[in-house]
């Protein structure tokens, strides 16, 4: 496979099946290894869709400054296509995530500004756009709110998985920005509606959810929970549980909200075995373990990757 | 019937800092009626005029209720409930 430069090598990614967590030749897991993209993460596709869009909208010009709020694999997304593009970047990242995030985007060049840990991503949203409004020659893209992130799953991902798996009956993917869920479900609606759309959302420690009140909490933008057929909300446990399970018994070595995505992916199929309906589950791998090393998530026992993911921004 | 809730730290002050509450009902919107009785004004935190108020999240055994029947959604025995605010990802 031969591309004109590594922003055109974004998408095409694998669909591998799992015959060894699929519970039956009539119901069946499939993984879309968006690990492969050039950052590794699904977060390429948004970060190459959302430059572009600003470009064409004007925003950008050689030596811009973008601003995003990030958890971490949207910034080295955008850290990427900035150094293609000569953009400089600065993400606001919440202080509790795992050391190899902050380190990889300084290794791309983007500068990092903190926000506490309390309140995880949505104060790094507040900080952000405080910092926006400072700086009114920045450019912030906003996952959260830029439609481009669910337009590139639309224009990208659904079709992928579609021409690969014609007969797929569920998409399971995770809710952080919703761009994913959004964009794949709005295409299956579309093209194939029977298709169900299945949310995984990670469940955190209650530093996370420490708001000083109700209402500094957060919805994307670009949510609409029409568009999904069930959301789950799965702890660390479980998602560490199957994120190991995946590596165990089918070799992929993937990050912990893979397995939050997985432990949803096979509770559906454990449904369809029971109503006796034959199924293809398409699930994403949305990024792969190297980031998480640190954390613990893969040492020891359980309960210890569980105590060690508390108060963590694991997704 | 009698179901599990999981409070946030943010409305423990109504359960005197109890994580984890019993209430009963047949639906999310009885339970909470019944989470109300016992601790008296938690209910006006969780839902306004149109429902449940935008950045709170009720999950019936891990399941967004926003997905299934809203405040109509059928609860059984020994089901559990959890109580989050809205929180983002990415």
């Amino acid at each position: 496979m031969r591309f004109d430069s590594l922003l055109d090598s974004v998408g095409r990614t694998p669909l591998v099946g799992l015959p060894r967590l699929s519970p039956s030749a009539d119901v069946r897991l499939w993984a879309k290894l968006e690990d492969r993209n050039p950052t590794g993460s699904v977060k390429d596709r948004a970060a190459i869709a959302m430059v572009e869009r600003a470009e064409k909208d004007g925003l950008l010009h050689p030596g811009s400054t973008l601003l995003e709020p990030t958890s971490g694999n949207t910034g080295i997304a955008l850290a990427m296509v900035a150094r293609q593009r000569g953009y400089h970047l600065v993400c606001v990242m919440p202080e509790n995530t795992s050391v190899e995030r902050a380190q990889l985007l300084r290794a791309w060049g983007a500068r990092i500004v903190h926000s506490g840990a309390a309140g995880g991503s949505n104060e790094a949203v507040r900080v952000a756009k405080g910092l926006a409004a400072e700086h009114p020659d920045w450019v912030m893209l906003y996952q959260y709110g830029n439609a481009a992130n669910a337009q590139a799953h639309f224009d990208t991902t659904g079709p992928e998985l579609l021409a690969d798996l014609p007969t797929i009956t569920h998409f399971v993917g995770g809710l952080g920005t919703t761009g994913t869920l959004m964009g794949v479900g709005r295409y299956f609606a579309q093209e194939k509606p029977d298709v169900q759309i299945i949310a995984a959302e990670p469940r955190y420690g209650d530093l996370v959810y420490g708001l000083r009140n109700i209402d500094e909490g957060f919805v994307p933008e670009l949510f609409d929970s029409a568009v999904l057929t069930s959301r789950y909300s799965v702890g660390a446990a479980d998602a560490v549980r199957r994120m190991r399970e995946l590596l165990e018994v089918e070799g992929i070595f993937a990050g912990v909200s893979t397995g939050a995505i997985l432990h949803a992916a096979l509770g559906v199929a454990r449904k369809a075995e029971r109503d006796g309906r034959a199924a293809d589950i398409a699930l994403v791998v949305c990024d792969g373990g190297w980031k998480y090393l640190s954390t613990g998530a893969y040492d020891g026992t359980l309960d210890e990757a569980e105590e060690a993911l508390e108060g963590q921004l694991w997704a | 019937m009698a179901v599990e809730v999981r409070v946030p730290t943010i409305l423990r002050d109504y359960t005197s800092g109890e994580r984890v509450v019993l209430a009963s009902g047949a639906s999310v919107a009885t339970v909470i009626d019944d989470l109300d009785v016992n601790y008296p004004g938690i209910a006006e935190r969780l839902l306004d005029d149109s429902g449940l108020r935008r950045f709170v999240n009720v999950y019936l055994n891990d399941e967004d209720v926003r997905v299934l029947d809203g405040l109509d959604t059928v609860v059984a025995d020994n089901d559990s409930i959890t109580i989050l605010p809205a929180v983002a990802g990415g």
